[in-house]
């Protein structure tokens, strides 16, 4: 058995200023697993939460979601994206409520494609409030060394927090 | 760099230590197998999580595995799952099944997948070493292959108060875990 730090903090960014965006850059290939979580609140409402992976746009993107929205649930998908998308067109960030969103990026620096599991939570205290939970996948076999969290619009507000775990295996 | 107060962003919830989380064994596929066991493992946790890194050589786009505590295969196991495949959504539920996890959503890329997909699971079985109550387990896993695939959560109760001393994975059809499925166990201390 492995004993001792196999989920470690690499890197947290409590926001001072407002930002566009977050990055975690230079991440080392010393983990299995990489996990961020992220809670924010942003300049402008109903935003959607954007992650692109060493810095690449192009169309290798796509996702599938289990949503839960108001009193509905329902499934959808984007494919050929320009990056990882962690919510959908609805409710989205609010300016007031941090929401909560987390990934799940396994064997990031692997020779694999790299697929992700993504939870979003977000309530304002309105009926049509979501939680959506998501499979993303980047065709890129190449190591994950940088990740760019930034919004559909507007910025991340001040006191919005993201932080990069890593996880290692035996 | 390592806090003792990880705040709890694990799949149980609970609040951790960086070394509340360990990692008790790992495993590759084969290629030749469509079973991943982990045996002995030890009573000095409170929960346990499973990570799958995962690929099927089953001959077609889709395979799935289900999971088997202590060897056991009477019908102690119920399923539920909500799973949704992009255009739609549905849930499933079952009782006395001789298998845990969900047999009705499948998430493990298959051998006409795209090349170097995979699809991925995480898997809470909490309580595991409690010998007083039965044990209960939750999985969230998933598959996109840029125009299919699937996003799924599951739970499923195993009817039996034993300590959890052996997990088993078993992929539902005749196929086997690529040699590039990756299958890590952690404990998480109480």
């Amino acid at each position: 058995m492995a004993a001792g730090a196999t989920y470690e903090p690499i890197a947290t960014q409590t926001l001072a200023s407002a930002a566009a965006t977050i990055t975690f850059s230079s991440i080392a290939a010393t983990y299995t697993d990489l996990r961020l979580v992220l809670t924010c609140t942003t300049s402008s409402a109903n935003q959607l939460v954007y992650c692109k992976l060493n810095g690449a746009g192009g169309t290798a993107y796509s996702n599938t979601f289990l949503v839960g929205y108001g009193g509905s649930a329902s499934s959808t998908r984007y494919t050929s994206q320009a990056q990882f998308v962690f919510n959908q067109p609805g409710n989205g960030t609010s300016t007031t409520v941090p929401m909560f969103y987390s990934m799940d990026l396994f064997s990031y620096a692997g020779s694999t494609n790299k697929t992700a599991l993504v939870t979003a939570s977000e309530n304002i205290n309105t009926v049509n409030d979501g939680v959506y939970q998501s499979v993303q996948l980047y065709r890129s076999t190449s190591a994950i060394t940088q990740i760019d969290l930034s919004l559909s619009g507007g910025n991340y507000a001040i006191g919005t927090t993201a932080t990069l775990y890593g996880i290692k295996a035996a | 760099m390592i806090g003792n107060s990880i705040a709890g962003f694990l799949g149980t919830g609970v609040a951790v230590s960086a070394s509340s989380y360990e990692s008790i064994a790992t495993a590759t596929g084969t290629g030749l197998s469509g079973t991943i066991t982990f045996s002995s493992i030890p009573s000095t946790f409170k929960h346990l999580q499973v990570r799958v890194l995962g690929r099927s050589t089953y001959a077609g786009t889709q395979d799935d595995f289900n999971i088997r505590l202590n060897g056991d295969t009477g019908s102690n196991y119920s399923q539920h799952a909500l799973g949704g495949n992009g255009g739609s959504v549905g849930a499933f539920g079952a009782a006395s099944q001789t298998l845990g996890g969900s047999t009705n959503y499948a998430w493990l890329p298959g051998a006409t997948a795209a090349a170097s997909i995979m699809g991925v699971s995480i898997i809470d079985i909490v309580d595991y070493e409690n010998a007083t109550k039965y044990k209960t387990m939750r999985g969230f896993c998933g598959a996109d292959f840029n125009g299919s695939g699937s996003s799924n959560l599951w739970s499923s109760a195993w009817l039996n108060t034993a300590a959890v001393t052996s997990i088993t994975l078993l992929t539902n059809s005749t196929g086997f875990f690529t040699t590039t499925s990756t299958f890590a166990l952690y404990g998480i201390k109480g």
